[in-house]
């Protein structure tokens, strides 16, 4: 079965339209690199998938699992396995690291039927995925993401992913901002992670990120569509082309519909 | 006014009926307060001081002097009691030996009733009641002035560390019609003292077919000795029908050092005083507080630290978490003398509301009489961060949880700060209680 199918995304923040016919299936397995410039809609997709209110879906549809994952609230898609390692990880003062992630853990458990896990199944587990992300372990204790470096902030998102165990993880610009060490422990991460039934979204600013994380499809996204898909050669080429080709092919055709119309 | 003069005629039948019980001293302070409380009278809305809050609760009900100071058994008691500390006990404004249960003390801790003290020691007793807390221009404590009659007094003679902490539970028993009464506490903690005091309001609930309103309008007086060191929590959970009109008075000398935690959730109506003058080099002094209201509830609390002597350093946390139509007052006047070089202070107010109609006025001050020093403040007032919800939401737990966990994350750094445990239980269960999901916050932090 397909695991997110996205037809014809319209969606808007007050008055203007920043998702504009946005179309992409992805399928269990597979990772999928979302390019594209600043302010082309990538983060937008990021966060309507994960649910934030602020934006306005004026038409188009998602599904996840073949269910309609509009309807759904933030908390019920992370629940049914949908996960976004933030852009800007937040800061929550006063809500231990470890605490939160066995609440949220606890919460996603139950909602799949499954018993909670006491503290110390929980910590045993918790401190085997520390491992993977080569994670310090006074962050742990330490409030979400409070204090955290730029890189102990990516990192600790992967850490969240690698726990709450998703079934389609959205990393939005993960990589930007790391340097070379951070980015090869966040991408050994993704990279563990990658299995048959789990699917990513990886959103960058960057080719040099997929030199890490081998994607299976690549889109460029262009004034809020995706208008050129390819293979892992299709970032290469971005990245040596830049975007101005797809953006004056994109005015053309713009263009061409309006004096047709 | 009908409220003024009605406590005046009842100050003369309880004159009378007091007789000369107390130090002379005593007996004159007495009357000069309720003839300055006839002068002054409660304030109007125009008082600078107590523009935001209503005192029509108060001037418009009728209150009586209680008659009982007993009508409940250990079982009421109970929930207040906290494990290894000694415990006080007053009712209705009148201490209650048969309730205390004073374990060891070093020699030289008095411990006890004020009244009792004022006849065994009167010669402390005169000193300090009355020294720091001016009745001159606030009504709610000349009120407690005139009809200062009993309380709980703590002394800790010079280099005594008395261990265990001093648990004084003042407890409001409705009666029939409602009742008015003013404790007065005395703790006083001689050079390089030390001693820690929990002082819990609270209501012994009862079904006698009254409306449950009393007053109960404390002052509590603080004397810190050179180098002594004094942490002091205060626990506010009274009745909804409890009014709450409170002067917390510091007095400290130098190389002090004195915390003040001033935890607040109960009562209808509650108006708190926290005044500190730090009267000699090298003080440190720290007032912090939360308080939490909701429904109709209204607190105001006022602030004052004066920093007399040089070489001071005072840090002032006061968190308010509001819901409902809650009404909160924040004022805080941090006043440096000309003298007070190299002073330290710093205040911060943070408010989270809740809902559309929770409401709070926040006024922090700053008077600088010196050049050398260094002073801030800040205010903050505001909801819930919903970009922190939303990543909270994204993590798989549910909005009403995510908003409890942040709003118990609000308040943790005041929790966090405080040093008995039973008390940082007890304010930690309150939130599991009062905070929707608290399930979830439980397992969270």
């Amino acid at each position: 079965m397909t695991m997110l199918e996205i037809k014809d995304l319209h969606v808007r923040v007050e008055d203007k339209e920043i998702l504009k016919g946005l179309s992409l299936t992805i399928n269990p397995g597979e990772v999928h690199a979302v390019m594209g410039p600043n302010g082309s809609g990538k983060s937008t997709l990021a966060q309507v998938l994960a649910g934030k209110d602020e934006y306005e879906i004026t038409s188009g549809e998602i599904r996840y699992k073949g269910e309609d994952l509009i309807e759904q609230a933030p908390e019920e898609r992370a629940r049914e396995g949908l996960f976004l390692a933030f852009q800007y990880p937040v800061e929550i003062p006063g809500v231990s690291n470890v605490y939160f992630l066995k609440a949220a853990l606890n919460a996603i458990r139950k909602h799949r039927g499954l018993e909670e896990m006491d503290a110390m199944d929980f910590l045993t587990y918790v401190r085997e995925k520390m491992k993977m992300v080569q994670m310090d372990e006074t962050l742990l204790q330490r409030p979400v993401n409070e204090g955290f470096s730029g890189g102990e902030k990516k990192r600790n998102e992967i850490f969240h992913l690698s726990v709450l165990d998703p079934t389609l993880a959205v990393l939005d610009e993960t990589d930007s901002g790391l340097d070379i060490d951070a980015l090869k422990i966040v991408s050994d991460g993704v990279n563990s992670l990658r299995s048959p039934e789990r699917a990513f979204i990886v959103i960058t600013h960057y080719q040099r990120l997929l030199n890490y994380i081998e994607p299976d499809r690549v889109h460029a996204m262009v004034d809020g569509r995706i208008v050129e898909s390819g293979g892992k050669e299709l970032a290469l080429k971005l990245e040596d082309k830049g975007y101005a080709w797809l953006e004056e092919r994109v005015a053309a055709a713009d263009a061409a519909a309006a004096s047709g119309a | 006014m009908e409220a003024v003069e009605h406590l005046k005629d009842q100050y003369e039948q309880f004159a009378r009926d007091l007789g000369s019980a107390w130090p002379t001293g005593l007996t004159e302070r007495r009357r000069q307060a309720i003839d300055r409380f006839g002068e002054i009278g409660f304030p109007s809305r125009r008082a600078e001081q107590w523009r935001f809050i209503n005192l029509n609760r108060i001037t418009q009900t009728s209150f009586r002097l209680p008659q009982s100071f007993n009508g409940f058994g250990a079982p009421d008691l109970e929930k207040y009691s906290y494990e290894g500390c000694h415990q006080m006990v007053v009712v209705n404004g009148r201490y209650s030996a048969e309730h205390s249960r004073i374990g060891e003390l070093p020699e030289g801790v008095i411990v006890g009733s004020l009244a009792a003290a004022a006849e065994q020691h009167p010669e402390l007793v005169e000193r300090y009641v009355g020294r720091f807390a001016k009745f001159e221009n606030h009504p709610f404590v000349a009120l407690n002035t005139a009809f200062l009659r009993d309380g709980a007094f703590i002394y800790v003679p010079k280099g005594i560390h008395v261990e265990q902490p001093i648990n004084l539970i003042c407890l409001g028993v409705p009666e029939a019609e409602p009742v008015a009464f003013y404790p007065r506490n005395l703790i006083v903690a001689e050079e390089s003292a030390q001693v820690t005091v929990v002082e819990q309001y609270a209501t012994i609930e009862s079904d006698n077919g009254g409306s449950g309103v009393y007053l109960t309008s404390p002052v509590t007086e603080v004397e810190a000795g050179a180098n002594s060191t004094i942490d002091h929590y205060k626990l506010q959970r009274e009745s909804i029908d409890a009014i709450h009109m409170a002067t917390f008075q510091i007095h400290q000398q130098r190389d002090s050092n004195v915390s003040s935690h001033s935890i607040s959730w109960g009562g209808g109506l509650v108006r708190n005083d926290v005044n500190a003058v730090l009267d000699g080099e090298g003080c440190e002094s720290t007032l912090n507080g939360l308080y939490m209201v909701e429904g109709e509830q209204q607190i105001d609390n006022h602030m004052r630290m004066d920093h007399a002597m040089p070489n001071c350093n005072s840090h002032e946390l006061y968190k308010g978490i509001l819901e409902g139509k809650a009404r909160a007052v924040f004022n805080g006047l941090i006043h440096v003398h000309p003298d007070a070089q190299k002073t330290d202070a710093k205040q911060t107010n943070r408010n989270l509301l809740l809902s559309k109609e929770a409401l709070c006025n926040s006024h922090p001050q700053l008077e600088i009489f010196a050049d050398d020093v260094k002073c801030t403040h800040g205010s903050t007032t505001g909801h819930l961060d919903a970009l922190a919800v939303f990543y909270l939401r994204s993590r798989g737990i549910g909005e009403e949880a995510a908003r409890s966990l942040l709003t118990y994350a609000f308040a943790a750094d005041i929790v966090e700060r405080i040093k008995v445990d039973a008390v940082r239980n007890e304010l930690v269960e309150f939130l599991f209680r009062r905070l929707p999901k608290g399930d979830v916050v439980r397992q969270a932090v």
